[in-house]
């Protein structure tokens, strides 16, 4: 059984890499039956591939036989790639026996589509089951939900789950309909929905019944696909904007396109847009936990990011009548809008300030990265700068100046291409 | 001038505190006393552990520090980095002699040294956590062995004893030579004394004391390993921020291919 089973692992891994999320956090699971394994509070990264992605779920598909034909899937009908599939039992006694040995954090499992959707669900559903209830598991496990499946089966799926998904893929209704004809955004958007509906249902009914059943207690997440359609960048953060606000998603990650398919209805790209990924990422970011609104960080002068500047730089480039900041009285809100000074920073700022005034000596000492925000605060009124620059300047000097070197990703990205040209 | 000695432990620093405070003698130096020189200078105090008087410090603290501050100021004692224990004496006495509480002063040295040493040891305590890999044994038992560059075997132990409440475990902290270990029931500490055996071979098991089937599942996290990379992608700057060659040394999958 053991070269069946490696052999497996191999394409079913490969098979689920491109789905990003990795994230192992926000449960509250805990282990209360002297049963296998936690996964309350902090996720960890238990290794990390030679990408420099977090692994930190057992990342598979439960199969790769799929029905439908979507240009961007490697798993698509049409695509001459080798099939198999696992059965229940295998994908528990790996997930047991990598948990055990500290491998990971938990389960990951998708799958392509095989037959219709109840059955593939069902499936999903069955291996989460049993990891609960048989081997008493009490790890981390995400599911993917699989479009067009029963309600039935989506409540079943999110008493087993910490985490359920359901991936978009194409940030527009548009783009759905020319890469993934069998697919549709109203198929997509019922089960995330429903999944909404049942965990606000399962936190009201938690405040009066203490017994009440957990239902995904770390919510929902979602996935787009960056750069193998026509989008700005505008446009996929408006969508993450509604999906965070009306679905109350607790991640969209964003997976920048890896060309695996010559299908002429995608765009053709050489490389996978790693600058831009990582600009998108650095946005929904600045929304999450930045207190930026989608508006103020893209408008239609602006309908992309810049890649050579994070985007709360470019935000104070072209709102320089914010700044500077007075570092000893400012709002904490506003001193998280200064480039390069993060959430950490500025809580720290906020509380060595009411013992004394600080100067830009206590901030270095504190950690405080200058080299942005230098530009754009004072410290008793006083800054680092003897001489105005216009953003134009700024730009410049932030990016070129003063021994400063371009971003890694940046001179990566370049070195790219030059390899491939 | 004031040297004090104490026996290594965090109750025995505690008691050099207190016992400063009653002499109103401040301490030039405070070293271990295996390690301490004599000194031509100055008097030397030999403090001895007291259980009583280290509680009593303790509690002073407590009432004017939150538990992140205490803890950090245990932290700080796992740091056991050069001048450890000045800067617990140094700490604590700025928390006692100040009327207000002293938390989150970034401004003074001490407590931003403080706040520095527990976010280092903190990052430790999170690696061994994720980078610990457990072999299974013939008789059953997860066993694994670290050598952390602090002493922040106490620290996981909470961690490890949540998660794995169903299997028995040891870790063994090589450089420190001592582990911990969990039976079912509870967690002890343990000292494999053996004289004649260095560190790295008690912490090496030979090829029969292992479980049938554990090459099979190291080979198979090493597959998996692979196949979830994404080579179109690769960034290996990255890759060695987030785990630093000197921690290869745990990671089977970062060890040659099993066949």
């Amino acid at each position: 059984m053991n070269d069946k089973v490696i052999g497996k692992l191999k394409i079913l891994a490969d098979a689920a890499k491109y789905d990003v999320s990795c994230s192992s956090s926000g449960g509250k699971r805990k282990n209360e039956n002297k049963g296998l394994g936690n996964a309350e509070g902090m996720g960890i990264c238990h290794s990390y591939t030679e990408d420099g992605r977090c692994v930190s779920l057992l990342k598979i598909l439960l199969t790769n036989f799929c029905i439908y034909d979507c240009a961007y899937c490697v798993t698509r009908k049409s695509n001459d790639v080798q099939r198999t599939a696992f059965t229940v039992q295998e994908v528990v006694d790996l997930t047991i026996n990598f948990y055990r040995r500290n491998y990971i954090e938990g389960l990951f499992l998708s799958s392509g589509i095989f037959k219709d959707a109840d059955y593939t669900m069902e499936r999903l559903v069955r291996v989460a089951k049993k990891l609960r209830q048989e081997e008493k598991f009490n790890g981390y496990i995400h599911l993917k939900t699989i479009p067009g499946a029963s309600d039935e089966l989506i409540k079943e799926a999110g008493l087993y789950a910490d985490r359920l998904s359901v991936n978009i893929e194409l940030p527009s209704e548009k783009s759905l309909q020319s890469l993934a004809p069998e697919k549709n955004y109203s198929e997509i958007l019922l089960p995330m929905g429903s999944i909404k509906d049942q965990l606000v249902q399962a936190k009201e009914e938690s405040r009066l019944f203490k017994a009440t059943p957990k239902f995904a207690p770390a919510g929902q997440s979602t996935q787009l696909i960056v750069g193998a359609t026509a989008e700005s960048d505008r446009q996929i953060l408006q969508l993450s904007d509604q999906l965070y606000k009306v679905y109350n998603l607790k991640r969209v990650y964003y997976s920048g396109y890896v060309p695996v398919s010559t299908d002429s209805r995608l765009s053709i790209i050489t490389e996978p847009p790693i600058i831009r990924e990582n600009r998108i990422y650095q946005a929904d970011w600045l929304m999450r936990f930045y207190g930026f609104d989608v508006k103020e960080i893209l408008d239609d002068a602006n309908p992309n990011l810049d890649l050579d500047i994070d985007p709360k730089l470019g935000w104070a480039l072209r709102n320089r009548y914010f700044f500077p900041v007075e570092i000893n009285t400012a709002d904490y809100e506003m001193i998280l809008r200064v480039p390069g000074i993060g959430v950490k920073s500025a809580k720290k700022i906020i509380s060595a300030r009411r013992f004394a005034p600080l100067h830009f000596d206590h901030l270095r000492q504190m950690g405080v990265v200058l080299k942005r925000a230098k530009y754009f605060i004072t410290c008793q009124t006083k800054s680092l700068q003897r001489q105005d620059f216009d953003s134009e300047q700024l730009r410049r000097r932030i990016l070129f100046g003063e021994g400063s070197v371009r971003s890694a990703l940046l001179t990566q990205q370049l070195d790219l291409f030059q390899r491939a040209g | 001038m004031y040297f004090y000695t104490y026996d290594g432990s965090f109750e025995g620093l505690l008691t050099v505190v207190f016992e400063a405070y009653e002499r109103k003698a401040w301490p030039t130096a405070i070293e271990p006393e295996q390690l301490a020189q004599p000194s031509m200078f100055g008097e030397t105090v030999r403090v001895i552990t007291d259980e009583g008087k280290a509680n009593r410090v303790w509690l002073g603290l407590k009432k004017r520090l939150s538990v992140s501050a205490l803890e950090s100021l245990y932290y700080t004692y796992l740091w056991e980095q050069s001048g450890f224990e000045r800067l617990i004496f140094d700490y604590t006495r700025l928390v006692f002699d100040s009327p207000e509480s002293v938390e989150g002063n970034y401004t003074a040295p001490f407590i931003l040294q403080v706040q520095q040493i527990q976010k280092q040891v903190h990052r430790e305590k999170h690696r061994m956590e994720a980078f610990v890999r457990f072999q299974k044994t013939a008789d059953g038992l997860y066993y694994a062995s670290i050598s952390p560059d602090f002493n922040v075997l106490p620290l996981i132990v909470r961690h490890f004893e949540k998660r794995y409440a169903d299997q028995r475990w040891a870790i063994y902290d090589t450089s420190r030579r001592y582990g911990v270990y969990y039976d079912l029931r509870a967690t002890s500490f343990v000292q494999l004394e053996n004289p004649g055996v260095t560190p790295r071979q008690q912490s090496k098991l030979n090829a029969d004391q292992y479980d049938e089937n554990e090459t099979h599942y190291q080979m198979l996290w090493q597959v998996y390993f692979d196949h979830v990379n994404i080579p179109e992608r690769k960034n290996p700057k990255l890759h060695l921020r987030h785990i630093p060659k000197r921690y290869w040394k745990y990671l089977s999958e970062k060890q040659p291919r099993l066949q």
